[in-house]
């Protein structure tokens, strides 16, 4: 076990509150009657129902497919009856609902037969990860990313497994690491191998000893595997501060740690990729901290993804406030739930139930005295007090000049703020804002692309219109000559005759070759038109068809025989006149 | 005076030095202009880039682009309807002018919307289609005509053609794609704003 | 109620913020009373009076809740920081000029807390330093040297003077500017005001201000990068060009660093977070060109004393600092922790 050598900038020391719920183990949460299972549960794209509803579905039976590679399956997480596959509300700050799979359980939790890879040392790389990927493995530690799109980067050298928790009042990991540590290791052993890293490094605060004690032991004693203590400060947890902090060095901006060879995975992840490639068992579950006074009973779950809230706030002894507040996560980074009723998801590591004692609501915002306590803090090296400054001018320009992008949303600057202005709020505002205005404009490109395009239509057509009307007028205007050439005639039939003489003389000489192919081919099409009705005629005959057919056929192959011999007399007679 | 009393006086020097001065600063000014002359006219590419393209004719020119040109002879910006405050603003910033507020003669900002063909109705007359300024509408004669929703502008041009009435402009609203955060609205400095417990 | 995250707060509130300077003044004020008389005392009661009644009437006229915009203190610390820096028996309607100057023009003109890009008690200090000469030019004699009116005299010396007989004297700054040819042995020998290094009572008094200062940045209230940058500058420079005390030195550091408003304007004036600079490099580089120009106005300059003059420039430079000292964003190439 080594102390770290290296910190980030800036942080905060919160009173942390992890006692109120570390002291008891991991319980089991009962199974509910009802699963409300969202498509999409992380960050990324909606998986697609591969289920009907009235279907029975087996606890760990695929029910929703990824639909592209930043999707992850959803499987179900007990045995029952598809009820529904509709809008339901579901965990997420806008209150907005989204297509969940409604599962009625009928209390057998009856699981799909599933068998794991003891020997997963011999699978490679690919095969593995599809393995993670159809269990649905995300990131569990906070926004959830697909696992496997993580673990196909390529040279990577250094395996960071983040055991940090460094919000306050969650104890998930912690209770994790304490009782699973085995599994966990394994877990970090089997992702060493996918991503054939040289060597792993456990980051642990130092506020969790018997985490630190149960992974220490269980951890391989070898050269590769280091277990790396570190001050408890927050946001150390942040997947860019855990790396300053474990190597020194700092993910380049707009870069993926990938790109310094670096790939970083929660414990709980850690955890979900050995149960799913040992055991076969996809991911259904996950410990979430049940935490706040306004909970009689506090400590760490282990739910079955789908289970609503409010189930599990009854479970353990919820009592409603005034001014009711739940919020998911925790109280830096967690947001607000519209609603009790939402399901548990993935990502959910910590519900918080507090009483108004407890998270006061937020003061009114005073001005901003520039006392640059945020720039101070951030983790980031922002400067918080301009990036306000400038989202509240929505100056789009000085904030990217800021790197707004680079804002980790961790609160920080929000917490030491004297005037206690909602600075995230403003900067995921500005944000939002920026990327709309971006694809109004993309939208505004396409659109003048398209205008100027049928434009371009337009004129073509008009340019073509004009074409064929000359052309139009030119053939009139020759026309009117020739017929002027031949008025004064005094016969008019001859003049007719003359006149058909002098378009066909024209057509030649257009195009000579092609009138005299065209006549070519008119006669042999006439040829084989009259072989075809003679040997029908023939037919007819031999099969004692009625005398009005034969009679038709005899003079359809007459008339064709006279038409053949007109062509054979004109050809003949453009011969002579040649 | 004399030639050399003429040009020791005050007053002759006086106006050869600032006579020297003009013409070294003229020349200069000259060069300038030749050297760092701008072809073309770019501040309309400007403005056109900062407009809605939606080709709807609500600002009364036939386009964007036109709409672009008036505006650098001096035409208030004011008056595009889809672009709203917000392009209003960015116009204001570009030109260095006073923002206006949007002039309602020329329409109202209104949510974005995006027409929609009831197929039912459609008689396969060409007529939306031949009004609407980006080729948003798929069809040809006789046969049936439908909206493209990515690529409609909302622009309102193909509703009135339609001789049965069959569009309608239906309204984009957010979904949880597309939805995020707002900024506090009153941080709590009017004072009926923050006794009402609105404050953020 | 709606609101993003964080959901927890624990920081000290503004008033808090401003309490705490309030009460770093306390030794240098102590310091003023015992070695110039209760005049300041007058001199704080006008001003902060005035500053809050000022503050309600601004605040009143832009419809802003004046509970809540009173109760941030931040008009008290302004009226203070004037009321130290002007002399003391000043007469009451030139306290109101200054304060009115202070808290309505320099401030809520520019858009109230935290928009003012020059330093309130400054703008109001140099308002009056430039209408009135004469009577911001005459410093009470130390108490030491001449007798101190009462406390009650003081208050009533605000209506007029005639109740007070105090004596004026020039200052250790008015003196080093004024030296022609002296020695600074003999100048110190010859003119008790000097005290045994930088002023009689001024020492205190920039220690009294010292010590505040120090138990401000011990809270954290600021950081070290501008108090630091104008003191070394300031040392540094004096050190510099003192040579021993001929009659052409500028003084010595100590007296620098002890005399007039030094300690004052790097504790309290430039600290001020709303018109200094933004980053910690920025903040170095205002105090470090602060001291810099104290020291020349001092020396070179027509003023005897030249921190508001060195801080309302430099308050035009600040923004042209920030943009050149953004720190480098956490993933720049040359950002390290």
């Amino acid at each position: 076990m080594n102390s770290a050598e290296y910190t980030f900038h800036g942080g905060i020391r919160p009173v942390e509150h992890k006692e109120d719920s570390n002291t008891t183990p991991i319980e089991m949460a009962p199974i509910p009657p009802m699963l409300v299972l969202p498509l999409q549960q992380h960050i990324g794209s909606a998986a697609q129902a591969c289920v009907n509803t009235g279907e029975y579905v087996y606890k760990g039976q695929l029910i929703a497919q990824a639909a592209d590679a930043n999707g992850a399956n959803v499987h179900a997480s007990s045995s029952g009856h598809v009820v529904a596959i509709e809008p339901r509300l579901i965990a997420h700050p806008s209150g907005m609902q989204d297509t969940c799979v409604v599962i009625e359980t009928d209390g057998l939790d009856a699981a799909i037969d599933a068998s794991g890879y003891p020997n997963w040392q011999n699978l490679d790389r690919t095969e593995l990860c599809n393995i993670v990927r159809w269990s649905g493995i995300v990131g569990l530690g906070g926004a959830g990313f697909p696992t496997d799109r993580k673990l196909n980067a390529k040279n990577i050298k250094t395996l960071v497994i983040n055991g940090t928790e460094c919000e306050p009042y969650i104890t998930a990991d912690d209770l994790c690491m304490r009782e699973r540590a085995e599994a966990i290791i394994r877990g970090c052993e089997i992702l060493k191998h996918i991503v054939g890293a040289d060597s792993v490094i456990v980051g642990i605060e130092d506020n969790k000893p018997e985490a630190i004690e149960s992974m220490g032991k269980a951890m391989p004693s070898s050269p590769d595997w280091k277990l790396v203590t570190f001050p408890t400060k927050y946001p150390s947890g942040g997947e860019k501060q855990l790396i300053e902090i474990l190597t020194g060095r700092q993910v380049p901006r707009g870069g993926l740690p990938a790109d310094i060879g670096i790939v970083c995975q929660n414990v709980g992840t850690a955890l979900a990729v050995k149960e799913a490639i040992e055991d076969g068992k996809p991911l259904i579950s996950r410990i979430t901290t049940f935490t706040g006074q306004a909970l009689s009973r506090r400590g760490n779950l282990e739910v079955r993804l789908g289970t609503p809230v409010s189930y599990l706030l009854d479970y353990m002894g919820y009592t409603e406030q005034k001014v009711p507040r739940l919020i998911m996560g925790g109280p830096m980074m967690g947001f607000i739930l519209p609603d009790a009723g939402v399901p548990i998801v993935k990502t959910t590591n910590c519900i918080l139930a507090p009483d108004s004692a407890e998270l006061p609501l937020p003061k009114p915002a005073q001005p901003c005295i520039r006392c640059g306590f945020c720039a101070e803090a951030c983790p980031a090296t922002l400067l918080p007090q301009q990036l306000f400054w400038h989202s509240k001018s929505g100056n789009s320009d000085q904030l990217e000049k800021h790197a707004l992008s680079d804002c980790i949303e961790c609160g920080v600057c929000s917490y030491v703020c004297p005037s206690s202005i909602p600075l995230v709020q403003y900067f995921r505002a500005a944000k939002h804002e920026i990327r709309t205005h971006r694809a109004q404009q993309l939208q505004a490109e396409k659109a003048l692309e398209r205008f100027e395009a049928r434009q371009q239509r337009l004129e073509r057509e008009a340019l073509e219109r004009e074409a064929t009307r000359a052309a139009r007028k030119a053939a009139a205007k020759a026309k009117a000559e020739e017929s002027s050439r031949f008025a004064d005639e005094a016969d008019p039939v001859q003049a007719a005759i003359e006149r058909a003489k002098a378009k066909k003389a024209r057509l030649i000489q257009q195009n000579q070759p092609g009138a005299q192919q065209n006549a070519e081919t008119a006669l042999q099409n006439l040829k084989a038109k009259l072989a075809s009705q003679q040997s029908s005629l023939q037919q007819a005959e031999v099969d004692g068809k009625g005398d009005k057919i034969i009679t038709a056929l005899h003079a359809s192959v007459s008339r064709l025989e006279q038409q053949i011999a007109e062509s054979n007399t004109e050809a003949s007679s453009q011969d002579a006149e040649k | 005076m004399n030639m050399a009393e003429f040009f020791l006086n005050d007053l002759t020097q006086t106006v050869l030095v600032f006579l020297a001065l003009g013409g070294l600063f003229g020349l200069l000014l000259g060069y300038a202009s030749i050297r760092f002359k701008v072809e073309g006219d770019p501040i309309v590419e400007q403005i056109n880039a900062l407009l809605p393209q939606t080709q709807c004719g609500q600002c009364s020119h036939p386009g964007c682009r036109p709409y672009a040109e008036a505006i650098a002879q001096g035409e208030a910006i004011n008056k595009c309807p889809p672009g709203g405050e917000d392009t209003i603003h960015r116009l204001a910033d570009l030109l260095g002018v006073d923002p206006q507020p949007l002039d309602g003669e020329h329409g109202i900002e209104k949510p974005k919307t995006v027409a929609f063909i009831r197929e039912a109705e459609c008689i396969g007359c060409t007529k939306c289609i031949q009004a609407c300024p980006v080729d948003a509408i798929l069809g040809a004669a006789k046969l049936m005509h439908t909206v493209i929703a990515q690529e409609c502008t909302g622009c309102d041009l193909c509703v009135e053609p339609c001789p049965v009435d069959c569009i309608d402009m239906i309204e984009v609203t957010t979904n949880i794609k597309t939805w995020g955060w707002e900024a506090p609205q009153n941080d709590g400095i009017i004072a009926t704003d923050r006794m009402s417990g609105k404050a953020a | 109620m709606h609101t993003s995250s964080p959901h927890l707060s624990a920081a000290n509130p503004v008033q808090h913020l401003m309490r705490q300077v309030l009460l770093a003044l306390i030794p240098g004020l102590i310091a003023l009373i015992h070695f110039f008389g209760p005049g300041v005392m007058a001199n704080l009661f006008a001003a902060c009076g005035f500053a809050v009644l000022c503050e309600a009437l601004v605040l009143k006229l832009r419809g802003y809740n004046l509970h809540f915009f009173l109760s941030d203190y931040s008009a008290l610390v302004t009226g203070a920081l004037l009321a130290v820096s002007i002399p003391p028996y000043s007469p009451w309607w030139m306290i109101f000029i200054g304060v009115f100057f202070s808290i309505v023009v320099a401030k809520h003109l520019f858009g109230g807390l935290g928009q003012n890009p020059f330093n309130p008690a400054m703008v109001g200090y140099v308002v009056l330093l430039i209408s009135f000469p004469v009577y911001m030019t005459h410093w009470t004699a130390p108490s030491e040297l001449a007798s101190t009116p009462s406390l009650l005299n003081s208050l009533a010396s605000l209506w007029s003077h005639d109740n007070y007989d105090g004596t004026t004297m020039a200052t250790p700054l008015d003196l080093m500017k004024q030296n022609e040819g002296q020695m600074l042995t003999f100048l110190y020998a010859n003119n008790p005001q000097f005290g045994s290094y930088a002023g009689l009572g001024w020492e205190w008094v920039n220690l009294g201000f010292l010590a505040g200062g120090l138990w401000m940045l011990q809270q954290k209230l600021f950081t070290w990068h501008g108090p630091v940058g104008m003191l070394a500058t300031l040392g540094i420079l004096s050190a510099l060009f003192y040579d021993g005390g001929s009659s052409a030195s500028g003084g010595s550091p100590l007296f620098h660093w002890l005399s007039g408003a030094t300690m004052l304007g790097a504790f309290f004036i430039i600290t001020d977070p709303a018109s200094g600079a933004t980053s910690n490099l920025g903040r170095l580089i205002f105090g470090a060109m602060v001291g810099a120009l104290v020291y020349c106005i001092r020396v070179w300059g027509n003023y005897p004393d030249a921190v508001a003059f060195a801080v309302l420039l430099l308050n035009f430079c600040a923004p042209f600092i920030d943009y050149y000292t953004i720190p480098k964003p956490y993933g720049t190439e040359d950002s390290k922790s």
